[in-house]
């Protein structure tokens, strides 16, 4: 089969023909599909499938969780809990690599710092045998974990800290956690930041709650008194100024989360 | 020897699919970048790196937002690899390697002199079958660059998981700066390719519709057997 070479000229791939779109991106994208289409009956298939997530207006990009997005982020869940090894540490680092204090950077939602009320305490319940609570002298009795490792955040900064902290694995030991528990949600005084995680994340051996840092109590920019602290996940999982820790039958969403972050986010 | 068009249908489907996931990865890679446009860990930036601190305007961008980006390039990003497997995959099962692919001993003498014709320092370009050695090396050099970038990629989505990997690169930071500077190169790579598709417009069309089989046939003169001299 020949075609006449001249209905391609490379000139035409520039002509802005396509209808005016909010997004240039969409433009560049549906004309050089649009080329494609009617260039050759042969690249129908190619086009077709390479358009076929725009077009079918599945790529939302302020609600990426739904439509097309949605279905990939439910498929990276997939791959990322399948890649996921419980024994796979994040390595330590060494001394030398620590991030000097004031250039780790340190978010909150609140407009202030958020400080904890005097009769702060941890509330863990769910799916436990014996719910408790608990202040930061009681965990400091519980079995101590201690690491320096790297912190990722979702802007695609890294840096590095000690921390200091009980594990989620001690904890749930502690207050008898079901295995039925496959969730674990973590709520703080954080203008109502919260997030959730799955129980292998949840349960890695680096995933603490954590009352020190670089061998200090934790700071307040950093989430006093109790925060999360994790080698498997994204900082913005890593819930800071902790008040309650639920084990949980299904997962809970999260802050970033229900407004478009992926909620696996692990590293 | 059965002829064969200048471009099998399974190239120009891939070449035109990559056109579309290369703008899409690129465009959500830098809305990404845009969260932050430095490179190297907090407290020990990258001094070097030649864009540190640039950030991509919203006509490079696809996504939005951080979160939007995020998504758009982790979607994409298995269609963009899918269709290099698939690209390479059918490479080597047609036989196609053979006339694309650079072979340093093959091809470097002749993409020498191609590049000497293009330096006006020699006037008539040396004779070349479907591509000559230049084209082959910067063809091959995508493929290359293409991995590089799935590779850096990958580090920097489980750099935890895939520590192996990531170490590989140097770790997490060098392995991003990596990852951009692979974007770099492959924007280069698609600024000549586009000048050069402009200047001869029949390629373009080949890619479109596959050329026409005379085409190799008038091929099948250039290529020489090893140690024949090209003819006049």
């Amino acid at each position: 089969m020949k075609r006449n070479a001249t209905s391609s000229h490379p000139a035409d791939l520039h002509l802005p023909e396509a209808p005016r779109l909010v997004r240039p991106t969409r433009l560049q994208v549906a004309h050089v599909q649009k080329r494609g289409l009617e260039a050759s009956r042969r690249a129908l298939l190619g086009g077709l499938l390479a358009g076929s997530a725009a077009a079918l207006g599945g790529c939302d990009s302020s609600n990426p969780r739904t439509g097309f997005l949605g279905a990939m982020e439910r498929f990276n869940h997939r791959f990322q809990a399948w890649l996921f090894d419980p024994e796979q540490l994040a390595p330590e680092e060494p001394h030398a690599a620590l991030t000097p204090p004031a250039a780790f950077p340190a978010y909150f939602i609140s407009p202030v710092v958020p400080r904890a009320p005097r009769t702060w305490r941890l509330k863990v319940g769910g799916l436990v045998e014996r719910p408790a609570s608990f202040t930061v002298e009681e965990l400091q009795q519980l079995p101590r974990t201690e690491y320096r490792i790297r912190h990722h955040c979702v802007e695609g900064w890294t840096a590095v800290a000690a921390w200091t902290g009980v594990s989620i694995r001690d904890l749930a030991s502690h207050v008898g956690a079901s295995p039925a528990a496959h969730y674990v949600d973590f709520r703080s005084f954080d203008f109502g930041y919260w997030s959730s995680w799955d129980r292998p994340s949840a349960f890695h051996p680096q995933t603490i709650l954590a009352y020190g840092r670089n061998g200090d109590p934790l700071p307040p920019e950093y989430g006093a008194p109790l925060r999360l602290y994790s080698g498997v996940k994204l900082g913005y999982k890593m819930v800071k100024y902790l008040t309650e820790v639920n084990f949980l039958p299904a997962p809970t969403g999260g802050y970033w989360e229900d407004r478009g972050y992926e909620w696996f986010a692990g590293v | 020897m059965q002829r064969k068009r200048p471009q099998p249908w399974p190239i120009r489907i891939t070449h035109w699919l990559n056109v579309y996931l290369l703008i899409v990865m690129a465009g959500s890679g830098l809305q990404i970048l845009v969260a932050y446009p430095f490179m190297g860990p907090q407290g020990d930036r990258a001094g070097w790196y030649p864009l540190d601190g640039w950030q991509p305007g919203p006509l490079l961008t696809v996504g939005d937002w951080l979160a939007g980006g995020r998504h758009w390039h982790f979607a994409f990003a298995w269609y963009f690899v899918a269709t290099g497997v698939v690209y390479v995959g059918y490479l080597f099962g047609s036989g196609e390697w053979r006339r694309r692919l650079f072979l340093p001993r093959r091809d470097l003498p002749n993409a020498v002199e191609t590049a000497k014709y293009y330096l006006r320092l020699r006037g008539t370009p040396p004779p070349q079958g479907l591509y000559n050695g230049l084209q082959r090396f910067a063809y091959t050099g995508t493929l290359f660059l293409g991995a590089l970038a799935a590779l850096t990629g990958l580090a920097l989505y489980k750099p935890v998981q895939l520590q192996g990997l990531a170490r590989l690169f140097g770790g997490y930071d060098p392995a991003r700066a990596i990852h951009f500077l692979t974007l770099a190169a492959l924007a280069g790579f698609t600024v000549v390719h586009v000048v050069l598709v402009v200047l001869h417009p029949r390629a373009l069309a080949s890619m479109f519709t596959g050329g026409r089989k005379e085409d190799v046939h008038e091929e099948e003169r250039y290529e020489q057997p090893p140690g024949r001299p090209p003819p006049p």
